[in-house]
């Protein structure tokens, strides 16, 4: 009999592999008669193309083609990079795969050679001539938006991509009209870059007998990408494409988007007719990996005489970039504006979002996609309006939280809570850090004139975005319900195929976790595949927290199918009626003889030899499901982090870290803590050391890690982990995904410490990141 | 990250290396520890048509204490020198500045000469060596020289070796009497190089300073000493109060335009952090008096 393992700190099967080396990710991966692609990017964040020349790369030795725009559009190809999302009345500005007559963005794909080694592909992108006729440039959001800014795309008539709102206006205004107390708050959400450890690759493979195009990639969407691919760039029918992902090392999004230079990879590969690889560099990563976050907001909440609140209004410019990357227009409407209630009971909601063209990356979904820009607004709001009244902030969150009998609960941003217990967690995450005492050693420490913080930050997120139906009401261009097939083989062995497509997950661990508990079926006797369009039935991928809710419950919908299969098997074979027979520890018996028994093994042979199946049965023993979730599923909890601000130097020491989060039920606890650190890590470095910086030329000017500081290990204390169980209601497996979580949090919770260590000296807020030299001037600032 | 083709030539001795570079002259660059210039040549902000690597040469390894003398030979990587004992005891700045260059990977395979040579703003030996009075023996063509420290840092990456000078020495005094000695650095948190760093270097007699040599980098095009922090500290109390008071003076003589500036520091802040670190350099070599 299986042990339990639904639950249980199991090691990762996927980390040996990782660990050697073994592993195979695209770059690893060669093929005969295999050229590589380098491509040339523009210099330019805003420029017209006058002339290019190419006849000295190709007379370089050694490089067998350069392609420019004009060669994509003869080939006659769709050659489009559409966008996934739409939004009523938004611009619709196309976007080729490679520049043919202005460029936008600087690192926007111009030109590609195909050599056939890396350093002549590299040699001969120097020897491409372009002629480029600069043209003003705007990176700013906020100054994008306003009337005589330069125009992006020169046949609209502004630079506003959209004008998206939610909540009801009019109560809002009213609400404000009649509050005790108001508090705003002028918030740069700053930008980032995704940094996941291996830049992004592709490797094209065209047959062209067959008229077959296999694409090894770094995806976290398989499917999608191929569908894209067939729709709108290469124009290939979607069953003669198959889209790989190997090895996939990190994405936080980056790798959910399609992005022109795989397509064009692919259409080199057409061609040539020889295998084509590319793999980016880390510094173009930095142009052309979608960029996350970068708002400019103004925000206010209101509250009435007992300090309830009665109002929250919000205005935000949303950066898209140049281009819409391809799901960017929801992350700052749906994935942003509807979490704004946050925790709590806000009557009345307006916000307003404005998205906006600028000469800059393309923005995207980046780990947490639109609910961290809510928490932060939410939380740092509710902080401001606590020292406003000179309420503790864990009181005054718990004043306005919604209480445990409220749900389901509708706010007035379109959600629907389906669960939470949120005093629970707080009051949990309070008591884990010693609160009470933390506040008297923060007194302390202030009249010895060292400047500790406190930061609190009551995180919700929503996950699993779905039902189709509702997020296709929305504009999602996209299904969001998941594919599973549960295979058990003749000798019982169990094959799993999942459309959730991990790139560091765990998923080949956890979804064998609940496979093996279900089945009663050994964990080494299963295999999970995933990751390839022609094993997989379709996926729609993992991004938004959604394997375990969605294509976990999926597997967990297909294993079911296939115990009620073999019920039936089982009891003909027993000579019991169905209903007599039970399931149980792989075993099905007859309830009251539990002699009269078979192992899902033995019913699996009798399944394929089919020699005795009752009428009506088919052979064989698996199950599909296409399992598309009721609602989204709700995780909260709250983070505490305490730092130490040097007065001196302005430097911030994150001295610990708390977190107490309710992701639902939890298959593996490592897995999840795993998950959690990282998004703390993320987070943390989101408020104290990430921003990337565009100059006024839209030069990106932290183009390098030299430059961009991720966060070290070094500057981590160990985390503090607890969390609460609540279930999600509406799934089989009560789970409700927490990949995002950490880095939801975090960000509102250090700048909250940091505030709050520099109330003394007044600061009421700094963005982030919230760099030493940006303390030391908050304090100058403030003592004058 | 694909450099452009270049001809490479290991060197075995200091005269095949000094061959190679009048041979090749402006075409050429020497490679030691590979930590500066080949991340450059990746970027392809350096093209050397020629590399002539002299990691091999075993007699420019090494650090020897010779009379009242450190000699390191340049191609000692940091991890050598943060490891070593005699530095640790008798240049305690540069072994604390050795063992801050970036990171662990980085310390065991870059060297001192390379770092010296390449002469990076917001690298850390320089004000070591700079504050520890240091000299870099150099040989070329006409033969061997010595440049003190303090002619050695000309500006930005810019150094008074010749383009065919190779360093083969690095000379340290280790001075008499009660010589104590410190560096501490803000590090950027991307790159970890010195957004300010400071070397103390202070000789101590009875509780009075005797003599006092301060130098920074990071915060200037290159490393400097601090003029007004070392008349300040000469004759006064070893004492951290003093140390302090004197490091007020640590931006005495420079303008606003010497201080570098960037997206991440400012020159005022830089300004600002030069007499913060100042003062957290004095103070900690006092503590090892």
């Amino acid at each position: 009999m299986a042990e339990k393992l639904f639950g249980s700190a199991i090691r990762r099967r996927e980390d040996p592999a990782l660990i050697t080396g073994r592993a195979k990710y695209t770059d690893d991966l060669k093929l005969p008669n295999m050229a590589y692609a380098a491509i040339l990017r523009s210099p330019h964040a805003h420029a017209r193309i006058t002339r290019i020349d190419t006849s000295k790369a190709k007379a370089l030795d050694g490089v067998v083609a350069v392609f420019t725009a004009e060669d994509v559009e003869q080939s006659g190809v769709p050659g489009q990079i559409p966008v996934g999302w739409l939004l009523p009345n938004m611009k619709m500005p196309p976007r080729s795969l490679l520049a043919k007559d202005r460029v936008r963005y600087v690192g926007e794909a111009v030109a590609v050679v195909v050599a056939e080694d890396r350093y002549t592909a590299h040699d001969a992108l120097e020897l491409i001539e372009v002629d480029y006729e600069p043209l003003p440039a705007v990176a700013d959001p906020a100054k994008a938006a306003q009337e005589g800014a330069p125009l992006v795309h020169e046949n609209e008539p502004d630079n506003i991509a959209f004008d998206w709102e939610i909540g009801d206006k009019e109560a809002t205004d009213q609400a404000f009209a009649q509050a005790a107390h108001t508090v705003s708050l002028e918030l740069v959400n700053n930008r980032l870059i995704p940094n996941a450890v291996e830049p992004r690759a592709a490797l094209a493979d065209y047959d062209p007998i067959n008229g077959k195009l296999t694409l090894w990639m770094t995806t976290q969407n398989p499917h999608i990408h191929r569908l894209l691919m067939s729709l709108a760039s290469l124009g290939l029918p979607e069953h003669k494409i198959r889209v790989i992902a190997p090895e996939v090392g990190g994405g936080f999004g980056s790798k959910i988007h399609h992005y022109p230079d795989e397509a064009i990879v692919s259409w080199c590969a057409i061609q040539l007719g020889r295998p084509v690889k590319w793999q980016a560099t880390r510094s173009e990563t930095y142009m052309t990996d979608a960029h996350g976050r970068d708002h400019v907001t103004h925000a206010e909440l209101a509250v009435d005489e007992n300090g309830k609140i009665i109002g929250l209004r919000v205005h935000t410019y949303a950066n898209m970039g140049a281009y819409y990357s391809t799901f960017a227009p929801a992350v700052p409407t749906y994935l942003y504006g509807t979490l704004l209630s946050g925790q709590y009971e806000i009557p009345n909601i307006h916000c307003r979002v404005q998205g906006i063209f600028t000469h800059t990356t393309p923005v995207d979904a980046y780990r947490g996609a639109g609910r961290p820009e809510a928490t932060f607004v939410v939380e740092r709001l509710v902080d401001a309006m606590a020292r406003k009244l000179g309420m503790d902030p864990a009181e005054f969150r718990r004043r306005n939280f919604i209480p445990p009998d409220k749900f389901p609960y509708d706010t007035p941003v379109a959600l629907q809570y389906d669960s939470g217990n949120y005093e629970g967690a707080l009051n949990k995450a309070l008591e884990a850090a010693g609160y009470e005492q933390l506040r008297k050693e923060q007194e302390e420490a202030r009249k010895q004139g060292r400047y500790i913080g406190i930061g609190l930050s009551s995180y919700i997120e929503a996950c699993g975005i779905a039902p189709s139906a509702v997020v296709g009401a929305l504009g999602a261009q996209a299904g969001l319900w998941e594919s599973a097939i549960v295979r058990v083989h003749p000798t019982g062995k169990v094959t799993v195929y999942s459309g959730s497509s991990a790139h560091g997950q765990g998923h080949k661990t956890t979804f064998a976790q609940l496979v093996s508990d279900m089945l009663g079926v050994p964990y080494d006797d299963i295999e999970i595949i995933q990751g390839d369009t022609d094993e997989v039935q379709y996926g729609w991928g993992t991004y938004g927290s959604r394997s375990a809710a969605v294509g976990g419950s999926a597997i967990a919908v297909s294993a079911q199918k296939v115990i009620e299969k073999g019920r039936k098997i089982a009891a003909h074979l027993l000579e019991a009626a169905e209903d007599d027979v039970a399931f149980e520890a792989g075993k099905y018996y007859v309830k009251g003889a539990p002699d009269k028994s078979l192992t899902i093994q033995e019913v699996a042979l009798q399944a394929y030899l089919a020699h005795n199946l009752p009428p009506g049965i088919e052979p064989a023993l698996e199950a599909v499901s296409f399992y598309d979730p009721a609602n989204f599923t709700f995780p909260f909890g709250t983070h505490i982090a305490v730092v130490e601000v040097d007065p001196d130097s302005g430097e911030v020491k994150l001295l610990r870290y708390v977190a107490v989060d309710d992701c639902g039920k939890v298959i593996n606890p490592m897995i999840v803590e795993g998950q959690i650190h990282g998004g703390i890590a993320q987070g943390v470095g989101q408020a104290l050391y990430e921003g990337a910086v565009y100059d006024e030329n839209g030069n990106l000017v932290t183009g390098t890690l030299l430059d961009y500081a991720v966060p070290k290990a070094r500057f981590l204390p160990s985390f503090e982990l607890d969390r609460t169980v609540t279930p999600c209601p509406h799934n089989p497996l009560g789970v409700k995904g927490v990949g995002e979580a950490g880095t939801i949090a975090a960000s509102a919770a250090v700048v909250n410490a940091v505030v709050d260590a520099l109330a003394p000296f007044g600061v009421e807020h700094i963005d982030m990141p919230v760099t030493p030299e940006k303390v030391w001037r908050a304090i100058q600032g403030a003592g004058k | 990250m694909y450099p452009p083709k270049f001809d490479y030539y290991r060197a075995s001795s200091v005269d095949e290396a000094l061959s190679l570079l009048q041979q090749h002259g402006a075409n050429a660059k020497v490679l030691a520890g590979g930590h500066s210039l080949i991340p450059m040549m990746k970027m392809r902000l350096a093209q050397p048509g020629v590399l002539i690597d002299i990691g091999r040469i075993d007699e420019l390894k090494g650090i020897r204490v010779e009379g009242d003398t450190l000699s390191i030979g340049p191609l000692t990587t940091h991890a050598a020198i943060a490891a070593s004992e005699d530095v640790q005891r008798l240049a305690t700045a540069l072994s604390d500045a050795a063992s801050v260059v970036g990171d662990l990977q980085v310390r065991n395979r870059g060297t001192i000469g390379g770092n010296l040579a390449h002469a990076d703003p917001a690298s850390d030996l320089p004000a070591a060596v700079l504050a520890l009075g240091g000299e870099i023996e150099a040989r070329g063509p006409a033969g061997s020289r010595t440049i003190a420290a303090d002619d050695f840092f000309q500006g930005l990456f810019t150094t008074a070796l010749d383009e065919n000078e190779i360093i083969t020495a690095i000379r340290v005094p280790t001075g008499q009497g009660t010589r104590v000695s410190a560096y501490v650095k803000f590090p950027h948190p991307a790159s970890g190089y010195a957004v300010v760093g400071v070397a103390a270097v202070l000789d101590i007699a009875g509780n009075k300073v005797t003599t006092a040599r301060v130098a920074a980098n990071g915060a200037f095009e290159c490393a400097k000493r601090l003029a007004g922090v070392e008349q300040a500290l000469s004759g006064a109390d070893a004492t951290a109060e003093a140390a302090a008071s004197a490091a007020e003076h640590a931006t005495d003589g420079f303008s606003a335009d010497d201080f570098m500036s960037d997206i991440f520091a400012s020159a005022d802040y830089r300004a600002h952090l030069l007499k913060v670190y100042t003062r957290r350099a004095l103070q900690k070599a006092l503590e090892r008096a």
